[in-house]
C-alpha cells in the first residue's frame, strides 16, 4: 500500500519535468529550423515581389501583391554581360554538361573500386593512395596545368572539355566511395563466381552492380552536387556560349547596372540551385543509408 | 588407375613468406580427403591451389589425369563450396544454382531439369525464388552444395563448410556430406579444422602444420598410429595422454619407467617394443587406459594410480592422474567407484602404445 502511495505522489511532478523538457526542446529545435529557413524565405518572397515594393517595404515581410515576372526575367530575360537572354541557355549547358560528366565519373569509380577492392594487383594500394591524394588536390593547383592539357586536346572552351575536367576531378572522390563499399563484400564472392566461370565484366556486371544502388546513389548526388555547384571550373574553361548556370548567375548579378534587381536576382539564385535541391529530395534517404550501408552487414 | 587429384612438390610462397612446403598428395576416384590442421597451417591456401584461385610457386596439379597447374578454376571440372557460402546476394536461390549454366550457355531446359534435380535431393525446392537474406545458415549451406552439385564436377572442393553453423546442424549437416558422397560416389576434398569432422568423413586425411605435411593415411591410421607428436596431440578428443618416461631393454622387450610425484616409478613391460632410447614419450589414448579387470589382452597391464579427478560425462566417467608430470586421462566406464583422492587398479593397453622421440617428436615404433 505504501508502496502506492509514494509512486502516485511521485509520478505527477516528475511526468511534468519530463513534458517541460520536451518542449523546451521542440521549441528550441523549430527557433533553430526557422533561423535556417530564413534566407529561404527571404529569397522566395523577394523573387515573388515587384521592385517597387522591395524599395518601400520591409525585407522579411511578405508581398503585398505576388508577381512571377522577375522569375520571367531571371529564366529568359535577364542580362549577362551584353546578351540578355536569362539563365535558360546556360542552365541547358549545365544540364549537358553535369549529367555525361557524372555518369562517366561514376561509372569510372565504380569500376576502379570493383579492381582496386576485388582484384588485388601489386600496386593497387599505392594506386588508391594516388588516387585519394587526387581528392584533397585544391581546385586552384590544377588550374593551369589543366588549361594547357584541354588546349593541346582541343577541347578548351567547350562543354566536353569542361565534362573532362569534372570526371578527371570527380574519379577520385566516385573511386573511394566504390572501393570502400566493394572492400566490405566477401572476397569469396569473386572466388565463386570465378569457379562458375564467370569472368571479370561478367561478376561485375552480374553480382556487385545489383548491390550497388545505395553506393550509386551517394555518388550520384555527391558528383552532381560538386558538378553543378562548381564555379571555378566553369569560369576558368569556358567561353560565351558554353558557361554553366553558376556562371551566369554570376554575371546577372554583377553585370546589373542602374538599380539593383534583387527579385531577380532571387529568383536567378533559385533556379540556379533548384536541381541539387530536386536530387537531395528525390535520393535523399538512400543518401544517408548508402553512407553507412558499408558497416552494417545485411 | 590413374589418380584424379595428383599434387606433386607443390610450394607457395607469398613474397619470400613460404605459406606451403613441398607438398604430394593423390587420391582416387571416390576418395574423401581430409586437410585438417590449427590456423594458419595453410590447408585453406591448398584448397585455393587446387582450385585455381591461388597461383602456385612450383610444382604441378594433376586433376583427372590432366595437368592443370596454369588452367583457369572455370576450366578444371571443379565445383567449390566456401566458408562464408559466397552466395550471390541479388539472386534467387534458383538463380545463384543456375548460374554457373548460364554463364557456360547451357540450354535453359537442361538448366531447368539439373535444378530440379538437385533442389529436389537437397529438399530446397520450396526455397527457389527466395533470396539468399531470406535463408537460415542450414539453408544457405544447402543452397551452396547445390550449387556445387549441378556441375557434376571430377572434384568437389568444401572450404570449412560447417564452421558458421551451430553444434547441432553441423553434425546434422556433417551426415548429410557423407550420405552425399556415398550416394554420388564423387570425389571430395574437404578442409576443416575440427578432427572429429576429418575423422567422421574422410578416406584419407592429410594433417598439416606450419604448411607442412605432418602425415597422411586413413583415419585409423592417423589414429592409432600418429607419425608424430603433433598428430598424435591434434587428432582426437580428448587428446591422446603423452607421458615423458624412460624405457630400458630388458630381455625381448622393454621396460618402461614412468616418474610419480610421491610414489614409487610406475613400471610396465612392453614385451614387443624394441631399439627404443633412454628417454622416450610414451603415447597412450584415453580408451586405451581402463579400470582393472575390464580390459583383457596379453599387452594389458595394470597398477594402481592415485585420482586426481573424476568426471562423469554420461556414457564414460573419465579420471585423472599425474604420471610423469603430466595429467593423464583415463576413460571408464559410466558405473565405476573411482573417487578423487583415492588410489584405483588401472589397466594399461600396451597393444596400442605410440613411442615418440622427445626431441624431434618422430614416432618411434
Amino acid at each position: 500500500m505504501t508502496d502506492i502511495a509514494l509512486t502516485t505522489a511521485h509520478s505527477p511532478s516528475r511526468n511534468w519535468g519530463r513534458i517541460a523538457l520536451r518542449w523546451l526542446l521542440f521549441t528550441l529545435l523549430g527557433l533553430f529550423a526557422l533561423f535556417y529557413l530564413m534566407p529561404l524565405f527571404v529569397m522566395v518572397t523577394t523573387s515573388l515581389k515587384s521592385l517597387e515594393e522591395i524599395r518601400t517595404g520591409s525585407l522579411v515581410a511578405f508581398p503585398r501583391e505576388v508577381t512571377f515576372e522577375a522569375w520571367r526575367t531571371a529564366w529568359s530575360g535577364a542580362c549577362t554581360g551584353i546578351q540578355c537572354e536569362g539563365l535558360r541557355p546556360y542552365f541547358w549547358n549545365s544540364v549537358i554538361l553535369a549529367i555525361p560528366a557524372v555518369l562517366i565519373s561514376t561509372i569510372l569509380g565504380a569500376l576502379n573500386g570493383y579492381v582496386i577492392a576485388q582484384w588485388k594487383f601489386k600496386g593497387a594500394n599505392l594506386i588508391f593512395s594516388l588516387m585519394l591524394f587526387g581528392c584533397f588536390i585544391p581546385f586552384q593547383v590544377v588550374l593551369l596545368p589543366m588549361a594547357r592539357t584541354l588546349g593541346i586536346m582541343g577541347i578548351a572552351g567547350t562543354i566536353p572539355g569542361l565534362i573532362f575536367v569534372h570526371v578527371i576531378y570527380g574519379i577520385g572522390f566516385t573511386t573511394l566511395f566504390f572501393r570502400n563499399y566493394y572492400v566490405t563484400i566477401p572476397q569469396e564472392l569473386v572466388k565463386a563466381a570465378k569457379v562458375d566461370g564467370a569472368g571479370f565484366f561478367r561478376i561485375f556486371w552480374s553480382i556487385f552492380l545489383p548491390l550497388s544502388l545505395p553506393i550509386i546513389v551517394v555518388t550520384v548526388i555527391w558528383q552532381f552536387t560538386q558538378i553543378w555547384n562548381d564555379f571555378l571550373f566553369g569560369v576558368s574553361f569556358s567561353q560565351a556560349g558554353t558557361q554553366p548556370v553558376t556562371v551566369a548567375l554570376n554575371n546577372i548579378v554583377n553585370s546589373t547596372t542602374g538599380v539593383k534587381e534583387y527579385n531577380v536576382d532571387m529568383a536567378a539564385a533559385i533556379i540556379a540551385a533548384l536541381p541539387t535541391l530536386l536530387v537531395y529530395v528525390v535520393a535523399g534517404k538512400y543518401f544517408i543509408r548508402g553512407l553507412t550501408a558499408g558497416s552494417v552487414k545485411g | 588407375m590413374t589418380p584424379i587429384l595428383d599434387i606433386k612438390n607443390l610450394y607457395k610462397n607469398y613474397g619470400s613468406v613460404e605459406i606451403l612446403k613441398d607438398i604430394n598428395v593423390a587420391i582416387e576416384p571416390g576418395d574423401f580427403l581430409v586437410l585438417v590442421g590449427p590456423s594458419g597451417c595453410g590447408k585453406s591456401t591448398l584448397l585455393n591451389c587446387i582450385a585455381g584461385l591461388e597461383p602456385i610457386t612450383a610444382g604441378t596439379i594433376d586433376i583427372g589425369g590432366r595437368d592443370m597447374t596454369e588452367v583457369s578454376p572455370k576450366d578444371r571440372d571443379i565445383a567449390m563450396v566456401f566458408q562464408s557460402y559466397a552466395l550471390y546476394p541479388t539472386m534467387s536461390v534458383a538463380k545463384n544454382i543456375t548460374f554457373g549454366m548460364k554463364v557456360r550457355g547451357v540450354d535453359q531446359a537442361t538448366q531447368e531439369k539439373k535444378l530440379n534435380e538437385v533442389a529436389q535431393q537437397l529438399q530446397i525446392e520450396p526455397l527457389l525464388q527466395r533470396r539468399p537474406g531470406q535463408l537460415s545458415g542450414g539453408q544457405r549451406q544447402r543452397v551452396a552444395m547445390g550449387r556445387a552439385l549441378v556441375r557434376d564436377p571430377k572434384l568437389f572442393l568444401f572450404d570449412e563448410p560447417l564452421s558458421n553453423l551451430d553444434a547441432k546442424l553441423r553434425v546434422e549437416m556433417r551426415s548429410e556430406i557423407k550420405k552425399l558422397h556415398q550416394n554420388l560416389n564423387a570425389t571430395m576434398v574437404y578442409v576443416t579444422h575440427d578432427q572429429i569432422e576429418a575423422m567422421t568423413l574422410a578416406t584419407k586425411i592429410v594433417v598439416l602444420k606450419g604448411g607442412i605435411v605432418q602425415q597422411i593415411g586413413s583415419p585409423a591410421e592417423i589414429y592409432n598410429k600418429p607419425a608424430n607428436l603433433f598428430v598424435a596431440d591434434f587428432m582426437g578428443s580428448p587428446a591422446m595422454n603423452l607421458i615423458p618416461a624412460r624405457a630400458k631393454a630388458n630381455g625381448s622387450g622393454t621396460k618402461i619407467e614412468i616418474e610419480r610425484a610421491g610414489a614409487a616409478p610406475l613400471v610396465l613391460t612392453d614385451t614387443h617394443a624394441k631399439d627404443l632410447p633412454e628417454d622416450v614419450i610414451l603415447g597412450l589414448r584415453p580408451e586405451d587406459i581402463a579400470e582393472a579387470g575390464f580390459r583383457a589382452g596379453e599387452d594389458v597391464q595394470e597398477a594402481d594410480c592415485l585420482i586426481d579427478m573424476v568426471e562423469p560425462a554420461g556414457a564414460d566417467t573419465y579420471v585423472v592422474s599425474q604420471l610423469g608430470g603430466k595429467q593423464v586421462t583415463a576413460r571408464l566406464h559410466a558405473e565405476t567407484n573411482a573417487r578423487s583422492g583415492e588410489t584405483l587398479p588401472l589397466a594399461f593397453d600396451l597393444s596400442k602404445v605410440s613411442y615418440f622421440a622427445p626431441e624431434s617428436g618422430k614416432r618411434l615404433n
